[in-house]
């Protein structure tokens, strides 16, 4: 029980000395607050507008996680596929890397131009960028069952669908979620830069993405903290979101899962 | 499917006359166009027998028990289960590996159910036979953990029922204690012995251990490597039921050293 506390304590410690030196920094080399705002004017901007603040936090984690459970139906549908046949496997794989390879701020205006701005192209972006580690990992957890396991399932007269249902996709879970945490913090990344470029569904309220370049050409830098502020406080609660279903859906069986709780 | 417990064949007049438990005929199995794994082999099991296969490595023990299973074809000669193909007399051969391959996400009961399930038993008649099962391994105290809590003797205990869920008539084992202690190798061992005197299947059982083989089998198989061959066929006359005091008696210990010997020199010559 004392170590969490101690853990907390000292967190906070050095989140209260990290704001301390902000201050002292702003304070003795005098810089003008549209280069780096203080912490209580950020938190003053924040405050002043909160609710287009969280208007814009909202668009984001919808914008985010729709392209996050997108990608688990769509990745997951593919892996399926994948783990067919090595020979699928080696047709089709390296389009997935090709996925992960190619820059989403080259494809970003493409798809806006082909999509129109707006939720929806920012969605599919996120989708785009949170595809390639869920197929890479589940298609890994899908076909990496023990041969004796296999051997137990045909013994048993079970069918193909039989082999994937109840022992290939249960086996592939722990994979499956090492992919959902990756692609949880690159999925309001990926959101974010839709934005930088699908822009506003309505004049003033947008995404934070669209929100930052606003604020940067009007030099709220305050305001621009916040969001950054915000946009952090987004990829946290989608990490923590991911660690606790995994930990919920696991902790009986997997090691991994374990850990948190053992401790 | 009825709990299936078969009677022993009493008196040998009508066990001669029976279809064989497992036959195999000349059979020879390799892999492509390499060497035979396993060359000409001819044995025959009758219900309810206990053989072991014992063999120095490479003599294609773990390969024969694939191919009685139908997890592997042969490559020639002939094979059948029960009168049938291996792939055709599945509903009736159970195999148990070497580890307890239970699956980490299922609770022993729903491990031992899986056979069950595969099936399409329906859920009460299913709990029904799991419950029964488990009671008969002793691991119902035990049955809403998860293998990760078990210890290996456990495991093994888990593996068992699961295997036995299907009310097999063959029992294809694959060194199946070999990962354990000694002390729960035995008891393992006994209550085996105890559940095949009680259920009478016949079992074709793959060890290392010359004194497991002794302690179990009613026969046992010899083999040569390179090709796998059958060097020696021979009957275990010890008196039954064996219990841990068989291991203190002196026709044990003979029997060991007789096998021990036989399975010496069929190491020197592949080796010579």
């Amino acid at each position: 029980m004392k170590r969490p506390l101690a853990t907390l304590l000292s967190a906070a410690l050095i989140f209260a000395s990290l704001i301390l030196i902000w201050t002292w920094i702003i304070r003795l080399f005098h810089i003008a607050s549209f280069l780096l705002p203080s912490p209580v004017q950020v938190v003053q901007a924040a405050a002043a507008r909160f609710s287009s603040l969280m208007t814009s936090l909202a668009i984001t984690a919808s914008a985010a996680a729709g392209g996050l459970i997108a990608s688990i139906c769509v990745g997951v549908l593919i892996a399926l596929v994948f783990a067919q046949s090595p020979w699928l496997r080696r047709m089709l794989f390296p389009y997935t890397i090709l996925l992960q390879t190619v820059p989403i701020v080259a494809i970003a205006p493409l798809i806006l131009l082909w999509a129109g701005p707006g939720l929806f192209s920012v969605t599919l972006i996120a989708f785009i960028i949170c595809l390639a580690p869920i197929i890479a990992n589940t298609t890994q957890g899908l076909i990496s069952v023990d041969r004796n396991l296999v051997d137990l399932f045909l013994m048993n007269n079970a069918s193909r669908g039989q082999i994937l249902l109840k022992l290939r996709l249960p086996h592939a879970m722990p994979a499956l979620f090492t992919g959902i945490r990756i692609s949880s913090g690159i999925a309001v990344i990926g959101a974010i830069t839709g934005e930088l470029f699908a822009g506003s569904t309505r004049v003033g309220v947008g995404g934070i993405g669209y929100s930052l370049q606003y604020a940067n050409a009007q030099l709220e830098t305050d305001y621009l903290f916040a969001l950054v502020g915000a946009a952090t406080l987004l990829g946290f609660v989608f990490f923590f979101v991911v660690m606790f279903l995994e930990w919920y859906f696991l902790h009986n069986w997997h090691e991994s899962a374990r850990a948190p709780a053992a401790d | 499917m009825t709990t299936r417990i078969q009677q022993p064949a009493k008196g040998s007049m009508t066990g001669e006359l029976r279809v064989p438990a497992v036959m195999l005929e000349h059979v020879t199995k390799r892999y492509g166009d390499g060497p035979p794994i396993i060359e000409d082999l001819s044995f025959t099991v009758a219900p309810g027998e206990f053989v072991s296969v014992l063999g120095p490595s490479g003599c294609g023990k773990s390969t024969l028990l694939k191919l009685i299973s139908g997890l592997s074809p042969i490559t020639s000669g002939k094979l059948s289960v029960d009168g049938m193909t291996p792939v055709d007399a599945r509903q009736t051969l159970s195999f148990i590996f070497q580890d307890p391959t239970l699956l980490p996400w299922r609770t022993v009961r729903a491990n031992v159910a899986l056979g069950l399930e595969l099936e399409g038993v329906a859920r009460e008649r299913r709990n029904a036979k799991v419950d029964s099962l488990l009671s008969l391994v002793g691991l119902s105290h035990v049955s809403r953990l998860y293998p990760r809590q078990l210890s290996g003797g456990m495991k093994m205990r888990a593996s068992i029922a699961r295997a036995l869920a299907s009310s097999p008539r063959v029992l294809l084992l694959d060194e199946p204690f070999a990962a354990l202690d000694e002390m729960t190798r035995d008891h393992m061992n006994e209550e085996l012995l105890r559940l095949h005197h009680e259920q009478q299947w016949t079992v074709i059982f793959v060890t290392h251990s010359v004194a497991e083989a002794v302690f179990l089998s009613s026969r046992i198989l010899v083999l040569a490597p390179h090709p796998g061959r059958l060097a020696q066929d021979i009957p275990i006359s010890l008196s039954t039921p064996r219990t841990a005091e068989t291991r203190a008696s002196e026709d044990y210990d003979r029997a060991v050293s007789e096998i021990s010997r036989v399975l010496r020199s069929v190491q020197a010559r592949s080796l010579g």
